[in-house]
């Protein structure tokens, strides 16, 4: 079994009017089921409302399926025994880095984790220095975490989980607020913590060009996994992805308008590199 | 008519040991009807420019003219200038409050004083604009979508009929299609009306697409004024100051470099597709 495991999941929540009374049922997640192995670089996709934020939080017991099982390094996430270790095995971060950080100094933030699970003060430290070397943040230490730029204080967010020793993060949108700069920092923090200290990483978000390193791509739209596969795969289907209200990166577009063109190119293309190498240049 | 900033200084906490600059010895003359991208990173000064054009903020120093007018002068109607510049922040979702989407937008021109039948008009023609349909009118805002109800969120700048809209930020954290289906209409609307437009961003493809000028902030200077062609050739200093060409112009110069003759100042993918065509068929 893998890191992250669902089967059959559904969320369902109830709608109400002003006085309460229910108004209907909507089915956020629809019978979903995926296998996410330790160490996966997985990316989700889908459009505003598609239900990948709302299986985001299943994954660390922020929400609890209707019908199915989620399990999180073997243990069901419906099992409240179980809360904290599912927590600290699977970290969180959210879009908006103001909403997240909460200490007056960078390395204070990054200990809060680690200090409510009871880790002694000089682990606590060493977490710390850890964490913030793996995110390229440790230099700030002492700063005020007001006076970092955006893509610096999700870094430091991320630091915060990483200090948790979980065996996997799941990012919503963590660059959605981000100038380019700020989006490349955290991409790379990503990417290393995945490489470098073998994370599992669940990447969601609305910019195409992040998820060409992930090595499995999830579709959502209304609640199921419409497509699966790896960035190439879901990239070469540029129609079927625009009907799902996304996109593909730049060169991706391009290489497939140079096709319809008539230029005998593969689908699929997905950095640069690859266009000038099939351009035959 | 036309907005100018006359040697605009603002620095935040003046006088303490916290002062900080955010803006520095800016001038600009934006004319009416332009379609303007204002681009930097995070903390360049975008948010605090733009705050000076409504007169949210005050300058330091130096002045800013609203057809004319100082709007900083003690007798200037600040309340009207907020009608005719309207400035939707980020996430404006997050400021809809009333019961359904109507009344929502209602709620600007009402402050007006405008008759009733008015406002209803303009929050129905603003609600039009931003392309909801009416079977959403008696909805709540907050059973829409995100891109609806930031939609929503526009209309009701707009039914203030503002001559100036100023975006921050407009599609962050929406689809790739919502972005597009705001950024068409925001377009769209702007060749009707004649408004000038100013969109802040952090997506240089986006700017590429639709801006006939940035303006680029720097550490609260302005680097760069000029056509998005030309701003963009200096990707190599944009960089440097934490922002990036479209990645559309990186291909272009991968391709150039590797011997296609084709322009490496091209900043969308139509310019790129045709360039390329035609230099692949004279080889």
């Amino acid at each position: 079994m893998g890191i992250i495991k669902t089967d059959n999941l559904v969320f369902e929540y109830i709608r109400r009017d002003e006085e309460g009374n229910v108004e209907g049922i909507t089915r956020a997640v629809d019978e979903v089921t995926l296998d996410i192995k330790q160490g996966d670089f997985v990316a989700i996709l889908g459009h505003n409302g598609s239900g990948k934020s709302t299986l985001a939080k299943h994954i660390n017991a922020i929400l609890y399926p209707t019908e199915g099982t989620v399990w999180v390094d073997g243990m069901d996430t419906s099992d409240e025994d179980k809360l904290w270790d599912i927590r600290q095995s699977a970290g969180m971060v959210f879009q908006n880095p103001d909403n997240q950080i909460i200490g007056q100094i960078v390395e204070e933030d990054v200990g809060f984790g680690p200090e409510n699970l009871g880790v002694p003060t000089k682990e606590i430290w060493e977490r710390m220095e850890e964490s913030l070397k793996a995110v390229g943040m440790y230099e700030f230490r002492k700063h005020s975490p007001n006076k970092l730029s955006g893509g610096q204080k999700q870094r430091v967010s991320i630091a915060g989980v990483i200090a948790m020793h979980p065996k996997c993060i799941v990012l919503d949108e963590p660059t959605a607020m981000l100038d380019p700069n700020g989006r490349k920092e955290v991409i790379r923090a990503v990417r290393a913590l995945n490489d470098v200290e073998n994370i599992t990483v669940v990447l969601i978000t609305h910019y195409m060009e992040e998820i060409i390193y992930a090595n499995k791509v999830f579709v959502m739209d209304g609640g199921k996994v419409a497509m699966e596969g790896t960035p190439r795969e879901i990239f070469s289907q540029v129609e079927k992805l625009k009907s799902l209200r996304l996109d593909v990166p730049q060169v991706t577009l391009l290489a497939h308008e140079l096709k319809k063109s008539g230029l005998p190119l593969p689908d699929g293309i997905l950095t640069k590199e690859e266009l000038v190498t099939a351009l035959g240049l | 008519m036309s907005i100018i900033l006359d040697h605009v200084n603002h620095i935040y906490e003046e006088d303490t040991a916290m002062a900080f600059p955010a803006l520095t010895d800016i001038n600009l003359v934006i004319p009416d009807g332009q379609f303007i991208g204002l681009i930097g990173h995070t903390g360049s000064g975008k948010s605090t420019l733009v705050q000076h054009l409504n007169g949210l903020l005050k300058p330091t120093s130096g002045a800013i003219y609203y057809n004319g007018a100082d709007i900083n002068d003690e007798d200037y109607n600040k309340k009207e200038l907020r009608s005719k510049v309207g400035l939707v922040f980020q996430y404006p979702e997050h400021q809809l409050f009333e019961i359904d989407v109507f009344s929502d937008v209602c709620f600007g021109p009402k402050n007006l004083g405008l008759s009733k039948k008015e406002v209803e008009l303009r929050a129905y023609a603003a609600l039009k604009q931003v392309g909801i349909e009416d079977e959403y009118f008696y909805q709540s805002p907050f059973d829409l979508s995100g891109g609806q109800k930031r939609r929503v969120a526009i209309a009701g700048v707009l039914a203030m009929k503002p001559e100036v809209l100023i975006l921050d930020e407009p599609t962050a954290g929406l689809d790739p299609k919502g972005r597009d289906e705001i950024l068409d209409q925001i377009a769209k609307l702007r060749e009707e009306t004649g408004m000038t437009v100013i969109l802040v961003s952090h997506s240089m493809e986006d700017v590429a697409k639709y801006v006939d000028r940035i303006i680029v902030m720097n550490k609260s200077r302005i680097l760069y004024d000029d056509e998005p062609r030309e701003v963009f050739k200096h990707y190599k200093e944009l960089e440097e100051v934490g922002l990036a060409a479209p990645q559309i112009t990186y291909i272009m110069q991968a391709l150039k470099q590797k011997g296609l003759s084709v322009d490496t100042d091209i900043t969308t993918i139509d310019e790129a597709k045709n360039a390329i065509l035609s230099a692949i068929r004279s080889k």
